[in-house]
């Protein structure tokens, strides 16, 4: 269980954002750039001071400004994920993945051969990381960030830098960790596939503002989303009814002018 | 090849410059790191006040350091008081040189520490690595390069040093006689010219071989997946 509630002033954009997240699944973060959203991401990480607010993660207390209460980022238990993968450049894959680890209280609730299994990065342990792929990157990242034994794990926009073929071989491998280790997840994003794919929960930004919340069939075909994505960017949800298709068959859309 | 009269102003021209870098690199890393990562008011003075060597002459460095550190200097009767003299001692030469040598250094240190990015400082302190944590495994090895740069450049600055440390250490041969200096004291004897070339070759050779040992490092560093 994560709850939140930021309040922060930038110039003349003003964040005011407040919702609570499930203790497991995929929380997404949905809107267009400049929504808020990295900034409430790096304000939950504790990177950033925001103004006044409560983050709660489980049973603790995060920050809140009414009690001076400001836990730093790396009491907090979160683990961050960015688009560029931001893995150590003079350190290798190893000892990437285990600086997290080691610095982890004990007793590790997820292990290592666990994550190097689940994100199949057991072949480039040796590597060094400038020699990994966009791909190879991010699955690195990952295991980096699930090992520091996180409580909430936060990813920001992680496919953003990849082609198409890379984003979904990444999005089987978050669907994998969503399955495999119990740990809620925050995932930022303004790709509507990109929830469709993964998120279990969709929290909806615009302009420094909640407005809409609900599961990720609220970023197709809902009015909302077209106006807070654009129309390039949004999708469309065809319901067929299972008795109408059987496994196999083709179904063609043709679209008339 | 050597005669060992050479030999003994070449390791202790080496030594000076070394004792120098030693003492000022940790403090050129220091205050290169305050320019480069903290705010805070006074701050363009107090670099000015750190770049003073650089445009002050010599020899006023020189009689700075007379007033503090000679036998009735403040920080010389402090140091006296436990047995340390440093004017007109190899100490002292090497603290001329370090003084005259610290703003090359900090410039170098300050670039280093401003070529790691923060927000790798940053995934450090999101995975549990506390200041001095991240410093020492992230900072200092991503800046590494850098560092070797300047202490590459303050051993050549320090080795090459002259009126700081002829005014502040005097020209002892054997105990402040760097090879500069040694230079110099060749050619006020008539026909000393030919020595005086020959300790330059010397001192030539000396500044080649530290830049190849700092590109070797940089080579090895790099192999290692350093920046």
């Amino acid at each position: 269980m994560i709850s939140i509630a930021i309040q922060q002033r930038v110039g003349a954009f003003s964040l005011d954002v407040a919702f609570d997240g499930p203790a497991d699944g995929v929380t997404a973060l949905f809107g267009p750039s400049g929504a808020g959203k990295s900034t409430t991401l790096a304000a939950i990480a504790g990177m950033t001071t925001i103004d006044t607010g409560r983050i709660v993660l489980g049973e603790h207390v995060l920050f809140d400004s009414a009690e001076a209460i400001n836990v730093p980022p790396r009491a907090r238990r979160i683990g961050w994920v960015f688009q560029d993968a931001r893995l150590f450049p003079h350190l290798r894959v190893e000892a990437n993945l285990r600086y997290g680890l080691k610095r982890a209280p004990r007793p590790h609730r997820i292990g290592f051969d666990h994550v190097v299994a689940v994100l199949d990065i057991g072949h480039l342990l040796t590597r060094g990381v400038r020699d990994l792929s966009g791909g190879e990157r991010q699955r690195v990242a990952l295991g980096r960030a699930l090992l520091s034994q996180p409580e909430l794990l936060l990813l920001d926009e992680p496919l953003a830098a990849l082609d198409g073929g890379r984003k979904a071989e990444i999005l089987a491998y978050i669907a994998r960790l969503k399955a495999d280790f119990a740990l809620p997840m925050l995932y930022v994003t303004h790709s509507p596939d990109e929830v469709r794919a993964v998120a279990d929960h969709v929290v909806l930004l615009e302009q420094g503002r909640v407005v809409a919340r609900g599961d990720a069939a609220i970023v197709g075909g809902a009015p909302v989303s077209a106006q807070v994505v654009g129309r390039d960017e949004t999708g469309v949800l065809l319901r067929v009814p299972s008795s109408a298709i059987g496994p196999g068959d083709t179904i063609t859309l043709s679209i008339d002018r | 090849m050597l005669t060992a009269a050479e030999w003994d102003v070449l390791a202790l021209s080496v030594s000076i410059a070394g004792r120098a870098v030693l003492g000022a690199l940790p403090l050129a890393l220091l205050a290169g790191w305050m320019m480069a990562r903290t705010r805070f008011p006074g701050r363009t003075l107090l670099d000015a006040v750190l770049h003073s060597s650089l445009f002050l002459p010599p020899v006023v460095v020189g009689l700075v350091l007379i007033l503090l550190f000679g036998n009735d200097g403040p920080l010389g009767h402090v140091l006296a008081g436990f047995g340390i003299q440093l004017i007109f001692t190899a100490n002292g030469a090497a603290l001329a040189a370090g003084v005259m040598a610290f703003p090359l250094m900090l410039r170098a240190c300050r670039q280093a520490i401003e070529a790691v990015d923060p927000r790798i400082e940053a995934v450090a302190d999101s995975l549990g690595a506390g200041f001095w944590d991240r410093t020492v495994t992230v900072t200092l090895p991503l800046a590494a390069p850098g560092l070797i740069a300047a202490a590459v450049i303050g051993f050549a600055a320090a080795l090459g040093e002259f009126g700081a440390v002829i005014t502040f250490a005097a020209n002892i041969p054997g105990e402040t006689q760097t090879l500069a200096l040694a230079i110099y004291a060749a050619l006020q004897q008539p026909g000393g010219e030919a020595v005086a070339l020959r300790l330059a070759g010397i001192s030539f050779g000396v500044a080649i071989l530290a830049l190849l040992l700092s590109e070797a490092l940089l080579a090895y560093g790099r192999r290692r997946g350093g920046q």
